[in-house]
Parts: structure tokens; sequence; C-alpha cells
């Protein structure tokens, strides 16, 4: 007992001798506040083998993803099934093409529209919320109403009617889903912004003579980053979700390429015909990629975000 | 209070009109009209044609035409590819089909939901409570493309309970599943909320108080605890009812209902822009409307909320 109360003693008076030494960042804390969240450490790995599997599964096997298997597509039922001797690993979807090369390319595509369309709401949301949020008054207030009212407008049937009007192409999601990607970002920038432009570092700045510009994208934004992570992080599984639905409707992605949404879709329409494995493939990266990117999120938002500390 | 609704009703309108602006632009924008079929027309017969629907206007007037027509006659033009049937027909009969599955969803999610949570609550830490938030985190995430099939899957090709769509006149066999695959995402966010609400008011001091009391548990929860903590739960459901009214297009295209989701896609696939446009109209103003009546309604409820 007594043993155990010098260590920890001890450790206190190490621990306090190492922080003198060197400092805990900002960042340091939250990684590690990251690793010790195991549900977001275990996510983490599974995205990451996810990823690896998207952009290089197809190496591993010999067939082409366009490539339609006469052999074998009389008989899907039977002969299509999940294979390892003729290579289909994953089985033939309902045109007779490898489902194993077609789910390798669906979650690419998949991922990757999240992936932009965040990237897009981390570009445009941050500046447009910090320069709403550092003006403020009338500057604000439009630019907030703009916000409202195109929060207010119901995308999904806008998206749909983009999509129909200038024809069905990956450019036009991306123009759609960036549309929406961006609100909330904006949102969760301004407020942000108004907190931390009252700090002593801005009022530094100002004093100096920066320009507001420049004091928005060097002192700012930067501070804006652990929000702006958390959230691009936690809207990336959002807009799979979307583009999925879209592409699940027939609405979306366009043959020869193909998405997560779509192949569900696919597969969901050849449920009653005995081809289980064209969903369940599809299906479980589509839930293994959507909870990874959840998880992930949650654990930066308990690590990042000021607000539960 | 007056002064509140009239600065929602600011936002309100203009946001209506520009949708009604940009679903116009985007309509022109269109390549190709809608009278452009492979054997092009006689350049008079288009002509007449086009004065019959009004295209040979000026843009602004066609816009100014369609408005007043809503605004006046709830008139949103003609089906671009049904002769005989108009947009309000089409509206006519997909909205009542969408509003009675939604509106069951609904109460079944708000339910389930508040149940699911307050149990959750009350026995905290126990496994009915892991297993209330483990079906909360999974349903939350499982979008409702998903859970249409695999509810198709269990409830239809493996049990063959119920039928995997249709809708016969709205039949409670043909609504059960409809109505479960919209409902299980809401479901999922109503217990988490009324979980968490809960919790923190079973902590109160008034409960505590109430317990010393020597009040029967059931009391406590129903008369005292219960309607401090749904005050979160319903601001949730009130922009919840507006998503699940209009958020059901793949409930209607999936069970093939015949809801207004279903016209939407329809046209969608047919590029029967009046109806999209009709369609997309109808949903925005309905959003906006029940978000305006609900967040009335708080301010009514609530007192304390200020705005």
């Amino acid at each position: 007992m007594l043993a155990t109360g010098c260590n920890t003693a001890d450790d206190i008076l190490n621990a306090a001798h190492r922080s003198e030494v060197k400092g805990r960042s900002l960042w340091r804390d939250a990684m590690g506040r990251f690793a010790r969240n195991r549900a977001a450490v275990i996510s983490l790995f599974v995205l990451g083998l996810i990823l690896i599997f998207a952009f290089f599964g197809q190496f591993l096997s010999s067939h082409d993803p366009a490539f339609v298997d006469f052999m074998l597509r009389g008989n899907i039922k039977e002969l299509g099934g999940p294979s390892i001797e003729n290579g289909h690993y994953f089985g033939l979807e309902k045109e007779g093409r490898d489902l194993y090369q077609r789910t390798v390319q669906g979650i690419r595509v998949s991922i990757m529209i999240g992936v932009i369309g965040s990237l897009v709401s981390v570009v445009v949301g941050t500046l447009y919320g910090a320069i709403a949020g550092y003006f403020g008054g009338r500057v604000d207030s439009i630019m907030m109403r703009i916000v409202d009212i195109l929060m207010a407008i119901p995308f999904m049937f806008v998206i749909i009617l983009l999509l129909v009007i200038f024809g069905r192409s990956v450019f036009m999601l991306f123009v759609g889903i960036g549309l929406i990607s961006w609100l909330n970002m904006a949102r969760i920038a301004r407020g942000q912004t108004l907190t931390i432009k009252n700090k002593e570092f801005v009022e530094a700045a100002i004093a100096s003579g920066v320009k507001p510009f420049t004091i928005i994208v060097r002192h700012i934004v930067p501070n804006l980053a652990g929000v702006v992570i958390v959230y691009a992080t936690l809207l990336i599984p959002e807009l799979i979700i979307i583009e999925s639905f879209i592409s699940f409707l027939g609405l979306g992605i366009q043959e020869p390429m193909t998405s997560l949404g779509a192949l569900i879709n696919d597969g969901a329409s050849q449920l009653n015909r005995g081809t289980p494995w064209m969903i369940a493939f599809p299906l479980f990266f589509f839930l293994a990629t959507l909870y990874a990117f959840f998880f992930v999120g949650d654990g930066l938002r308990d690590a990042l975000d000021p607000k539960d500390r | 209070m007056f002064a509140f609704t009239m600065r929602r009703l600011a936002v309100a309108i203009p946001t209506i009109l520009l949708l009604i602006v940009i679903s116009f632009i985007l309509m022109f924008a269109a390549p190709g009209g809608p009278f452009n079929a492979e054997r092009p027309l006689p350049p008079a017969v288009l002509a007449n044609i086009e004065a019959k629907y009004g295209l040979d206007q000026p843009y602004w007037k066609q816009i100014t035409d369609y408005i007043y027509n809503i605004v006046v006659h709830f008139d949103f033009g003609p089906s671009f590819k049904y002769r005989d049937r108009s947009v309000s027909d089409i509206i006519a009969q997909g909205f009542p089909v969408t509003l009675k599955y939604g509106f069951w969803a609904f109460v079944v999610a708000v339910i389930s939901g508040v149940s699911l949570g307050i149990a959750a609550a009350v026995k905290h830490n126990s496994w009915l409570d892991y297993l209330a938030v483990g079906i909360s985190i999974g349903a939350q995430s499982l979008p409702n493309f998903v859970m249409a099939p695999l509810l198709v899957i269990v409830f239809t090709l493996w049990l063959g309970w119920l039928p995997g769509g249709g809708w016969n006149g709205g039949q409670w066999q043909y609504v059960v599943l409809p109505v479960i695959a919209l409902s299980t995402s809401y479901m999922a966010s109503i217990a988490r909320i009324t979980r968490s609400s809960m919790l923190e008011v079973l902590n109160a001091g008034y409960i505590r108080t109430a317990r010393a009391k020597g009040l029967p548990t059931s009391r406590i929860i129903f008369r005292h605890a219960l309607k401090p903590a749904l005050l979160p739960v319903l601001s949730y459901i009130g922009p919840a009812f507006v998503l699940m009214i209009t958020g059901s297009v793949l409930v209607d295209v999936y069970f093939s209902t015949g809801g207004i989701g279903y016209y939407f896609v329809n046209a969608a696939f047919n590029r029967d822009y009046s109806v999209m446009m009709g369609i997309t109209i109808l949903m925005g103003v309905l959003t906006i409307l029940f978000n305006l009546i609900v967040d009335l309604l708080y301010a009514w409820i609530d007192p304390k909320i200020r705005y």
C-alpha cells in the first residue's frame, strides 16, 4: 500500500518534471484521447483496411470489371456464386460481371464522392462561416440568412432534378452534393469564429495592422481546424449515404461505373432469384465503411471538440 | 411572439420563391424542350402547341403565371408526359398514400422510441440499457434503402408473412413494411434523445425528493420525470415529422406504394419536368411551413425559449 503510494508520488514528480521539459500540445492531447478510445482505434484500423482494399483490391483478381462471363451467365444462380476456383471471389452480379471487381470499384467511387464532397464543404464552408463570423453585424446576418434559406430547400429533390436535367454524370453528382455539403459546416465555423475573434491574439493582429482577410486565413481558420476535422469526418458517411441513396434509385452513377448504392440496388432487385451474395457483399462493405467513418468521427469529436472538455 | 412569427415568415416566403425560381431556371436550362420528339414537329404545329402551354411567352411572364396559378388555383400546370392528367391530379393521387404511412411511421417511431428510451434510462447500465443503446446506434446509421431490402428478405422471402410491395388501397398488410422501413432510424434517434434527457432528469433534486417521500417508481417516472424529459424529444420530432413525410421517396419506390416519391422518380426517368418541379415545390413549401408551425409551437409550449 505504502509502496504504491510512493510510486504514485514519484510518478507525479516525474510527470511534473517531464512537463517542464516539453509541454503537451493540444494535438498531442487529442491524439492521446483518441488512442484511448478503443472503438475509434479499431474503426480507424478497419477504415485503413477498406481504403487499401478499395484502391489496391483490383490487382488481386484477374477479371476485368466490365467483362461479362458468358460461360456462367446463363445460370448465375447455380454457377455464379462466390468461388475461389474460377476467380470470382464474390460471385457474379446480375449481368454476369465479376462482383469482386465491381465491389472494389463501388467502394472506391463511393468513398471518393464522400471525401471530395467533404473537402468542398471544408473549403467553402469554413471560409464562408469564418468570414460571416469575423465581420459580424449586417454581413453576418445576410450571409447566414442565405444559409438558412438554402437549408430549407428539399435538396434530395433538387439534386435529382439537377441530375435529370443536366444528365447523370459523376460531375453533376459532385455539383449537387457540393451544393448542400457546406451549409452545416458554415454554421459550425461561424459559431467557432464568434468565440475565437475575441481572443487576445486576434486583437494583437488587428492592433498590428493585419488586413482582415489575412487575419481570417492565418489566424482564425487554423484555430477552426479541430472542429472542422471532426465534422468533415462525420460528413463523409452522410454524403456516402446520399450518393448511395440516389444511385439506389437508379438516378446516380451510370454504367459502366458503379457505386455501393447501385450495387445494393442491383442485389436487392435480384433478391427473389436466390442469389443472396449479390446484395451481401456490397451491403457488408457499405455498412463497414459507414460505421468505421462514424466511429472515427465520434472518436475525433471526443478528442478534439472543446465543448465536451 | 408576433414579431417572431413575422420574422420567420420573412424568411419562409423568399425561400419558397427562390425554390420556384431555381427550379424554373433549371427547367429552361435543360437541353431539349418537352415537345422535341425523335421526329421533329412541323414548326407551325410546334408553335401552336407551345402557345397552348404558354411556352411562347417571355420567361418572366411564364414564372409569374406559374406562381399565380399555384397560389390561386393550386394548379401546377399540365404534365408533359401524361396527356390526361395534370400535375395537381398526380399530387392528389400520390400524396394521401405518402401521408398515410408517413403518419403511422411517425406514430410508431415516437411511441416505440420514447418507451425504449425511458426503459433504458430507468434501467440504466442494465442489459436492457445496453440493448437499447446498441439498437439505436445500429439503426440510426442504417439507411432506409438498406432497411427496406432487409425487411423484404425477412418478412416476405423467409417468413412469407407480409407482401413485399404494392398498396392495395392501404390494407394494413401492405402498410406494415413501409412503416417499419421509414420509422426505424427515427425511432433510434428518439430513443437516444429520450434516454439521455431522462437520465439527466432522473438525477435532478426534485426526483430525489419524490423518492424520499416514498412515491412509487412508476408514479415518479410518469408524473414527475416524463414531462420535462420530453421537451428535447419534442424539438426533435417536429422536424422529423416533416422529414418523414417528404423523405419517403425510397419507400415509395421500393415498395411501389404509389406515393408521391414514386411519381417523382418516375417523372425523373421520363424527363417529365413539370411533375418534378411541382413535387419539388410542394415538398419545399411543406417543409418550410411545417418548420414554421413547429417553431411557433415550441415558443408556445416552452415559454423559456426566446427568439
